[in-house]
């Protein structure tokens, strides 16, 4: 093309994207058009992916298409196998991509739509997609080292165990505040426990048939199964209706969190077959298609955000989560702007699939973007609802109060009108008892999904939509939790391992259960303590989560921005370093909050406090009084927590700058492990048809 | 046009793993054949029972 044509077409993007911005940033009247949100996306990740990515790749990874990547010398025909760049991309999306960046922005709308896409939009480009790409060159650059390898030989011992036990703590919240959301999302709703319930035996049908009965048919198996699937759907709503069968799925969320607790247990011990991988296959179908069929629904209907810009809740006071915009929105939004656990996909499981360096921008940086354009419309779908409606479904009991007529008069007292019967209305519509305090964000983002799926392919089936959305998020949440609790359990059995050698077999089936046990009370315990909390349990565990998963992903810019200091490139280390100050300044001061403050709302310590002098005065109801003393602990044991993992980044911040420090004055490092350089074989383009 | 169709045929099968015994088949003629101790290919049952245990052994899902 010729290069004036070529600057023309760039200067329409960068217009069309300064107007989409202002348009969202601007807008105070009624409602504005999602179709601002998508094309402001669309324009500043092409704009970033265009120029900001291409410069990184040349210019400060200096990228080398001429140089054999670790699944060409090491190939194995199993795990590292040289592969076309649009199949790395699929699967490093599908293993990105979970349910964090659909809850996060629902709940950080409570401060308006503008502050949550703003961090998504700017988070992603300059920290995120930043952080997956340089991780996945340096990580290919060593033969597939996994995050925590690479602190090891790059910074030290000491930044090796800090991402070791972060990456298992975060594993421990991550599971926890998931179980959670799914528990919220099926308490007293017998179509959505029925319609899980059912995936369970049908992931195990799929793992049958793909292991015994048509070996390796992974398509065939698949298709089956995401066709029942739809079938459990419908059924779960037979099932609603039939008065005889409802009441065996009609549970309080304290019983359906037991029934969690046991099948993470089971699916850990469980051979992978059965069940974690057959359910994989169907929640990545399921997740393709649902985020595909959103976003087309999204541009067809052009639904209008209700949510005004910014609330009233900045300032601290809001019903979902406590605590100011600044550093809560930050925290909130993980995934979706920056998550330091994609770093742990980028380092060893990516790069054993990369056929050649120059993959690494549009796999790296360009998964990343997309994943943050499923976190727009997660916003989309939360936003699209009156406001109103929104904070009647996502504000906790504890805050609004139990009673329909108390909870809207609250409601209404912050200016946001909805009434009893548009709630009632509402239910009856999604096919649910109640759509009031169903924290979590799950439901609420159903509800959203529901009506953009309704006003685009009909409205009369609003109830099989939500239900479909709830599923679609139950399947993947569940597909994280059998996941994470395999790999704590491999984690945990490689440390212990180190104490006895034996608990480290991770065939021997006493230490399996041993150790999955350990893994599950872990999460358990945060569950447990979540589902019998007033506020709803959310409002403590998401924040921790956030903490701790921006604790990770500043280990993984540490690592990074070590390494391009040890390679010469001080120069260029801000594209790491700086948001790994912003990321420094944001989990410091959301921790220091959580711990210190005096709003009870916000400080864990100020909240045990609280309830303990609340119990020595015999003010709390009977039946708050009689977990009090659970809760009480559990504050100042989040409290704790929190300490550690400020701890632990500051230990690898720490231990960075001492790295940095002795190479600018010269003293001797940890040498480089990248590998020497070998010619690659892979003549243009053979590997990639 | 069928081409192409042919194409995206191609590129799910390799994403979803599908075709993952046709590329070890392919890869087992092209190194190992050729030497006389090789050991004989797997079956589909048995390599799909090692290519699917091998998957599941790191982090493979996040939040």
């Amino acid at each position: 093309m010729h290069k004036n044509i070529k600057i023309f077409l760039w200067l329409c993007v960068v217009s069309l994207g300064v107007a989409a911005i202002c348009a969202i940033a601007l807008n105070r009247g009624e409602s504005i058009s999602a179709l601002w949100f998508i094309a402001a996306a669309a324009c500043v990740y092409a704009i970033a992916y265009r120029f900001y990515a291409a410069w990184i790749a040349a210019t400060v990874l200096t990228i080398d298409e001429t140089r054999a990547t670790p699944a060409e010398r090491l190939e194995n025909g199993r795990d590292f196998i040289p592969t076309n760049k649009w199949v790395v991309f699929g699967h490093h999306f599908a293993a990105i991509a979970g349910p964090g960046p659909l809850v996060g922005p629902t709940l950080a709308a409570q401060f308006g739509y503008l502050p949550g896409t703003l961090w998504i939009l700017i988070g992603a480009v300059l920290g995120g997609a930043v952080q997956d790409m340089v991780t996945l060159f340096f990580s290919t650059r060593r033969n597939a080292r996994s995050l925590g390898q690479m602190a090891r030989d790059e910074i030290g011992p000491i930044g090796g165990a800090a991402a070791l036990i972060g990456t298992f703590l975060i594993m421990i919240i991550l599971i926890a505040v998931l179980g959670l959301v799914v528990v919220n999302a099926m308490k007293h709703s017998p179509w959505a426990t029925s319609t899980v319930a059912a995936t369970i035996p049908i992931a195990m049908l799929v793992g049958f048939y793909m292991r015994n009965f048509r070996p390796g048919r992974v398509l065939e198996a698949s298709t089956i199964g995401v066709i029942l699937l739809l079938l459990a759907v419908v059924g779960g709503g037979w099932i609603d209706h039939n008065e005889s069968l409802r009441g065996l799925f009609d549970h309080e969320g304290l019983t359906l969190a037991w029934v969690i607790i046991a099948y993470g247990f089971a699916a850990a011990v469980m051979p992978v077959w059965l069940l974690l991988a057959p359910r994989d296959y169907l929640s990545t179908f399921v997740k393709l298609g649902t985020v595909t069929l959103l976003a087309v629904a999204i541009i067809i209907l052009q639904p209008h955000i209700h949510m005004p810009a910014i609330t009233q809740f900045t300032d601290g006071t809001g019903p979902i989560f406590g605590g100011k915009l600044f550093p809560f929105v930050f925290i909130t939004i993980a995934c979706g702007a920056i998550s330091g656990f994609h770093a742990l996909i980028a380092s060893g499981t990516t790069p054993k699939l990369l056929a050649n360096e120059r993959d690494i921008r549009m796999i790296g940086y360009g998964a990343m973007l997309l994943e943050s354009f499923v976190a727009i419309m997660a916003m989309i779908a939360a936003t699209v609802l009156e406001p109103g409606i929104f904070f009647a479904i996502n504000s906790p009991a504890g805050v609004v109060g139990k009673d329909a007529i108390d909870a809207i008069a609250k409601i209404n007292s912050w200016g946001f009108a909805v009434t009893v019967d548009q709630m009632n209305q509402l239910a009856k519509d999604m096919g649910e008892s109640s759509l009031f305090a169903r924290t979590g964000g799950a439901p609420s983002l159903a509800v959203g999904m529901a009506s953009i799926f309704g006003n685009a392919f009909g409205k009369s089936m609003l109830a099989l939509w939500y239900h479909f959305a709830i599923m679609f998020e139950a399947i993947f949440i569940l597909t994280t939790l059998d996941a994470g609790t395999r790999v704590g359990r491999f984690m945990l059995q490689d440390m212990l391992g180190n104490i006895w050698p034996k608990i480290g077999l991770t065939s021997w089936m006493p230490s399996v259960i041993f150790t999955s046990g350990l893994v599950v009370a872990g999460w358990g315990y945060f569950l447990y303590i979540g589902v019998i909390d007033p506020n709803g349990g959310v409002n403590i565990l998401w924040p921790l989560f956030g903490i701790a998963n921006q604790m990770l992903a500043a280990i993984a810019l540490c690592v990074g921005t070590g390494i391009l200091i040890k390679s010469g490139k001080f120069k260029y280390a801000w594209i790491t370093g700086l948001p790994l100050a912003w990321l420094v300044i944001v989990t410091t001061s959301a921790a220091w909050q959580k711990i210190f403050s005096e709003d009870i709302r916000v400080g864990f310590l100020a909240a045990a406090n609280d309830l303990t002098t609340k119990l020595m005065a015999g003010t709390l109801p009977s039946e708050k009084a009689a977990v009090a003393p659970h809760l009480i602990f559990n504050q100042q044991l989040d409290a704790y927590l929190t300490m550690f993992f400020v701890l632990v980044l500051w230990i690898v911040i720490f231990d960075t700058a001492r790295v940095t420090l002795r190479y600018l004055v010269g003293k001797p490092l940890l040498p480089l492990t990248e590998v020497a350089h070998e010619p690659s074989r892979l003549v243009e383009d053979w590997v990639r048809d | 046009m069928l081409k192409r169709i042919k194409h995206l045929w191609h590129i799910l099968r390799r994403l979803t793993g599908d075709d993952a015994y046709d590329v070890y088949l392919k890869h087992h003629m092209e190194f190992h054949e050729s030497s006389l101790d090789a050991p004989a290919a797997l079956s589909r049952k048995e390599f799909f029972k090692l290519w699917q245990d091998s998957k599941w052994k790191g982090i493979k899902r996040c939040c």
